[in-house]
């Protein structure tokens, strides 16, 4: 799988976003909708947005250079102990690179222009729970650090070695534990070990016409077990729930043993539900190995939608009054305006005269004949699920409520869009780093009569904090909300700039980045919704859930991993 | 005490952040220059300009609506609902009852701008303001700054108050400029004029009762109204921080009600920021001085009423010189809050319930507040009068002419060396300067062969009571424009005193008499809360420039020729201390049982008066009624008079002892 991906950036290696000899943006490869297409508004648009140019252009070191990285240092006695266990293990400077980082700006661009200065020393394979407990025991036994690494798309620092760690890191790679143990039918779960990556699992579970229905935006790469450990969010969590929803059962091992219960039950009352201290531990008391999680029959019928409002407050104000009705399709996204422009502009070429002209009519219908002002109005995409019968009810339902709040119906086209752009931005930013952009996306969770307020402020902020740091291009700063709940709402940042005339641009980026999450905490949101918080936003735990709340969390660790041999450093 | 002193210390560097700023400006005066706006108002014709295109300039967010519409919101606004149904619930009454209510109070609260009424004003207040004044100059660059603040973020007008002349001044101003007109929290005792009430609501006027301090309908209503019309940014929110026009030209201590309300929708992050904007409105005479003097004396100031108003248009015949309107930098107040704001509190409640400010919030309000006074003490334009009176008022009943002139050319440079800003019309002499100002104040002082005389005319032929009243009155509108420039002088004159009170050089001793006067005074003078160890070394740092004092690390001590100017700076606070001495004097010995305000200052005032006969003291200004009541509340905070809320306002008892002990350290 190593061989497939990038190892300076996001996503498979034959997918990317280049400009073609005519100047033209292309998406290359044929693993998405876009793969192949020309994207004729593309550059405009990146020249507009960023004020970068083609001719400003960086360049990543082509490979890996061996000599740069740290050197593996493992004590003898412990290589020893684990070749008689026979599990798979590496030594080799790009397996230990290639764990050494997940998907932060700053990673990347050490991946691109650096080196880290801690990676981990070896790599291990484990294939089953029983190795995942003998490498434990010879951690323990050698005084070694195990970094758990499932999918590596971590987005909050979580996988980076902390620089001051003396001992040998371990990196524990999931990969191989990834077999689906059984099915159980009449209880509609099934146990998986946590290594299993996103898509593969839906994949292996449509044969037998089933599905978790569990899909993170980062769901082609991401593992079960990183789910878990970062309390992970699907897209139809409105139909499926989210990871705390869908997981029945956890194994986990740890430095004082495992952990589980004694049954699969739907609930119990036991104390505190000791899911809820593995979930979100990101790694710091010990592996999933393995995990029950519900299945449901594959949905029968699918359809998109998109719904445009005259500007961003109607659009919140449907999606509340969607929430409070509870009929929330599977998925139902809001984006702001400069987002909606930024989908326009990955508008492929139209293949003929007839869709180009169907275009412009609605275009025409749209801005001259509602007077939807195009530089204000906002997009929402739907995605409905389920019997055919009911799904035509439920879109009927929602686009009567849209329609309350001004909203127009734009189509099942865009609506589709939008979903299969949730998987191509991430490729984006690597075209970006070659033209002096660089960018990040995060997000929070809000109550919904705070959602307006702090999108509009978090995003002033930004632009604020650019230009008073020098940044010398306005930036992209954008919004969108992405889930909704009975309370409140998760929202999704998205925020680029272009850093020519900037000395130190990851350090301007982090400062900036600080600025807007201090932003969202002022304005009554969230650390995070669901990417955790890593060594990235450790900074906010105790203002996030107060000091005696942080001091149970130290105690489980305290008593779980006493000589922190999971010692990532995360979260606490 | 070094422990104190170092906890002290302390506490001043962790407040310094906040007043640094401040700091720097002080040490940087970059001043911007005036114009003169009545230059163009006098070459054409004030009808055209009354009617002319008016747009202004409004803010980015803006969706223009109505001031009804606006009242509709207030009244339909989760905020004002939440209360009705409160009450509903707790009086058992029907909420469409107190609905009723809340609009009637809205309904007189509510201003009801209109552009026509705003052209009336336009024009008569030009003719009016051609004939009193001279020249009504303002900064430019303040306005163009002001205008960049109202498009970017709501805005916060934060004049002085001097004058009724105020928010008519600075409306009419925004309109010369085309910038948008404000909205303007004014006393309800408008109202009872007729038509200029109604008028001046169409001007941009509401209305806010004096006390409503136990009514919660009232209050949420009008901080609904307050805080609606800031979110949408509909307009510029103007206030007056003093709450009322000061009767003494001394800034008067803040009132924070109104901040907080307008600084709300920034706590709870409904705005991204608000700008608050000082502004120094200085007058080289004041419209009502007399009108002031007779009532810190005790003779009743008149209602508003419309034939009030009309019988005062004789004043319209004399001649008030020049006003100087100094628009300060706009203040984020975002920038203020940083670092400085606990979030947790906000975010926990639902932001439309009723929350009573943590006590971090009410010391960041009360801190911006003072921030804000000070920054308009700053900005404050002082004319060469201002310097005359001072001069004349430590040199009574009569003064050589050439002396005095001397004299004020002497102060006008320690003014500046004080960082006091002067206004020197033209490129004046002395004379003329000093000659002119004492044309403009016919009232108050004239020259009589070659010596200015204090105007108490009538002194020498009638009862020895009406001799001190006559007396005391020429005084107090002297007074009045000394005063203004008592805050800039403050901090090194204190030194001065606490120098002089010790007969010591230790500079411990001397600081801890500082910051004992500091706290006696803190209601005469405005002091940043909290720093006093600051205002001391500031207070050391001046005297040092001017060569008055030097110092070392364990002691102060005068210059051979600092002894002057530490006299002079003692002398001009000693009214202060005398009249402080007085009224302390009658609460330790006059006072046995409980008293109400209304009972304590007729009583002090027959003690003062009867020592002024006797000739037992010369410190008229200790009759001033705003002295009298400072130096009760400076005693309510020193502990030594306790305050009791009682049904019709409050109670005081003496602790005599304590009041004594204070009495003792003068």
């Amino acid at each position: 799988r190593q061989e497939l991906l990038k190892w300076n950036g996001w996503g498979y290696n034959d997918s990317k976003f280049i400009f073609n000899k005519k100047g033209q943006a292309e998406f290359t490869g044929k693993r998405y909708r876009l793969g192949g297409m020309v994207l004729p508004t593309f550059k405009e648009w990146i020249e507009k947005t960023f004020g970068a140019s083609l001719e400003h252009k960086t360049t990543s070191r082509a490979s890996l250079n061996v000599n740069d990285v740290p050197p593996s240092i493992v004590n003898e006695e412990f290589l020893q102990d684990l070749r008689a266990t026979k599990i798979s293990y590496s030594q080799d400077a790009e397996d230990r690179v290639f764990r050494a980082h997940g998907h932060c700006l700053h990673e990347i661009f050490v991946l691109r222009e650096g080196m880290f200065k801690r990676i981990p020393d070896i790599v291990v394979w484990p294939v089953c729970h029983e190795d995942v407990v003998k490498i434990v025991e010879l951690a323990c036994k050698h005084n070694i650090c195990i970094i758990p690494f499932g999918g590596g798309t971590s987005v909050s620092s979580a996988l980076e070695c902390p620089e001051e760690e003396k001992r040998t890191i371990v990196s524990l790679d999931t990969s191989q534990m990834n077999r689906i143990l059984w099915i159980d039918e009449k209880n509609l779960t099934a146990c998986v070990e946590a290594g299993i990556v996103g898509q593969d699992l839906e994949k292996q579970l449509a044969e037998s016409g089933f599905c978790t229905g569990h899909e993170p935006d980062s769901m082609e790469f991401s593992s079960l077990g990183g789910w878990v450990a970062t309390r992970a969010s699907g897209m139809k969590k409105n139909i499926y729930g989210n990871i705390e929803d869908l997981v029945i059962h956890i194994k986990m091992v740890t430095p004082r043993g495992i952990v589980e219960k004694n049954c699969q039950v739907p609930r119990m009352s036991t104390g505190p539900d000791i899911h809820h201290f593995i979930m979100g531990s990101e790694g710091t008391l010990g592996v999933v190995t393995e995990v029950t999680i519900k299945i449901r029959p594959v949905p029968e019928y699918q359809k998109y939608g998109s719904v445009v409002f005259p500007n961003f407050e109607r659009g919140v104000a449907c999606l509340r009054e969607v929430a409070k009705q509870r009929c929330a399709p599977a998925s139902i996204r809001l984006v702001d305006n400069a987002q909606f422009q930024f989908g326009h502009a990955l508008k492929p070429q139209v293949a003929s005269i007839f869709t180009s002209f169907l275009d412009g009519l609605k275009k025409f219908y749209i801005t001259k004949f509602k007077g939807f002002d195009p530089n204000i109005l906002c997009v929402a995409t739907l995605l409905f699920e389920g019997d055919r019968e009911k799904v035509l009810q439920h879109e009927k339902q929602v686009y009567d409520i849209a329609t309350k709040f001004g909203g127009l119906a734009a189509g099942e086209d865009n609506g589709q869009r939008g979903y299969m752009l949730t998987f191509v931005i991430a490729y984006i930013r690597d075209l970006g780093l070659d033209y002096y952009v660089i960018g990040e996306s995060f997000e929070t969770s809000v109550p919904w009569d705070r959602v307006l307020d702090l999108c509009r402020n978090v995003k002033e902020r930004i632009v604020r904090e650019c230009k008073e740091r020098g940044v010398q291009f306005a930036p992209l700063s954008t919004c969108r909300v992405t889930q909704t709940y009975d309370a409140g709402a998760c929202v999704y940042f998205y925020f680029a700039f272009n850093y020519r005339g900037i000395s130190d641009p990851i350090h301007v980026y982090e400062q900036i980045e600080r600025a807007a999450r201090e932003e969202i905490l002022a304005n009554g949101g969230s650390l995070s919704h669901h990417h955790g918080v890593g060594k990235l936003r450790k900074h906010w735990m105790k203002e996030s859930i107060s000091d005696v709340g942080l001091g149970m969390l130290r105690s489980v660790k305290e008593y779980v991993d006493p000589n922190n041999i999971f010692g990532n450093k995360n979260l606490l | 005490t070094v422990a104190k002193q170092t906890t002290e210390w302390l506490d001043t560097v962790s407040h310094s952040l906040f007043v640094c700023s401040q700091q720097k400006e002080l040490t940087s005066k970059k001043r911007d220059e005036f114009e003169d706006i009545l230059e163009e108002r006098r070459l054409s014709s004030d009808l055209r300009y009354a009617m002319k295109c008016y747009t202004p300039v409004i803010y980015k967010g803006l969706s223009p609506c109505k001031p009804n519409a606006i009242k509709n919101a207030v009244l339909q606004s989760e905020q004002v609902q939440y209360v009705i149904k409160q009450l509903a619930k707790e009086m058992g009454e029907s909420p469409d009852i107190i609905q009723e209510e809340a609009t009637e109070i809205l309904d007189e609260m509510g201003h009801s701008m209109q552009l026509g009424a705003v052209r009336f004003f336009a024009f008569t207040l030009s003719k009016i303001f051609k004939r009193l004044f001279q020249r009504v100059c303002v900064n430019e660059e303040g306005m163009q700054r002001l205008q960049h603040a109202i498009q970017e973020h709501p805005v916060v007008l934060l004049p002085s108050h001097r004058s009724y002349v105020d928010f008519l001044m600075l409306s009419y101003l925004l309109y010369t400029y085309d910038l948008a007109l404000p909205v303007i929290a004014a006393g309800i005792d408008f109202l009872g004029m007729k038509i200029v009430g109604e008028l001046l609501r169409r001007a941009g006027a509401f209305f806010m009762r004096r006390s409503f301090g136990g009514n919660r309908l009232y209050w949420a209503v009008f901080a609904e109204y307050v805080k609606t019309m800031l979110r949408s940014g509909y307009a510029p929110i103007e206030f007056f921080l003093e709450g009322t026009r000061s009767r003494t030209a001394k800034t008067l201590t803040p009132k924070f009600g109104l901040l907080s309300i307008v600084m709300e929708p920034f706590f709870k992050r409904e705005v991204f920021d608000t700008y608050l904007v000082p502004i120094s409105i200085s007058y080289e005479r004041i419209l009502e001085e007399s009108l002031y003097a007779y009532e810190l004396l005790g003779v009743p100031k008149p209602k508003e009423s419309t034939s009030g108003l009309l019988k005062a248009r004789r004043i319209l015949s004399d001649n008030f010189g020049t006003i100087h309107i100094y628009v300060g930098q706009p203040v984020s107040l975002r920038t203020l809050a940083s670092g400085r704001i606990n979030r947790c509190p906000y975010n926990l409640v639902p932001r439309h319930l009723p929350q009573k400010p943590s006590e971090d919030i009410q010391e960041f309000v009360s801190d911006v507040a003072y921030k804000m006074e000070l920054l308009q003490i700053e900005n404050m334009v002082l004319s060469p009068w201002v310097l005359v009176a001072a001069v004349l008022l430590q040199n009574l009943p009569a003064m050589d002419l050439e002396l005095l002139i001397e004299k004020t050319l002497w102060l006008k440079g320690l003014t500046q060396t004080f960082g006091g800003f002067i206004e020197w019309p033209g490129n004046l002499c002395a004379k003329k300067a000093v000659v002119s100002g004492l044309t403009l104040h016919p009232n108050i002082a004239r020259l009589v062969d070659g010596c200015v005389v204090l105007n108490d005319k009538g002194v020498e032929d009638g009862a020895v009571g009406e001799i001190v009243f006559k007396r005391a009155l020429a005084v107090l509108l002297c007074a009045t424009y000394r005063n203004q420039l008592l805050n800039v002088f403050v901090r090194p004159s204190l030194v001065a005193v606490a120098l002089q009170m010790t007969r010591s050089f230790r500079k411990e001793e001397v600081y801890s008499c500082f910051s004992f006067l500091r706290d006696v005074f803190s209601d005469e003078f405005i002091f940043f809360p909290g720093i006093s160890l600051k205002d001391f070394e500031e207070g050391c740092f001046l005297l040092t420039k001017c060569d008055a004092i030097q110092t070392s690390q364990q002691e102060i001590y005068p210059t051979d020729k600092g002894s002057v100017i530490v006299s002079f700076l003692s002398a001009m606070f000693r009214p202060f201390v005398e009249g402080y001495q007085l009224i302390f004097r009658y609460l330790s010995k006059e006072t046995k049982e409980a008293f109400t305000e209304k009972q304590f200052i007729p009583g002090v005032r027959n003690f003062v008066f009867q020592l002024l006969e006797k000739g037992n003291t010369q410190c008229y200004e200790a009759l001033s009624s705003d002295m009298q009541k400072n130096a009760l509340a400076a005693l309510v905070q020193l502990g030594a008079v306790k305050k009791k809320k009682v049904s019709n306002g409050f109670a005081y008892s003496v602790n005599q002892e304590a009041v004594n002990k204070i009495l003792d350290m003068f």
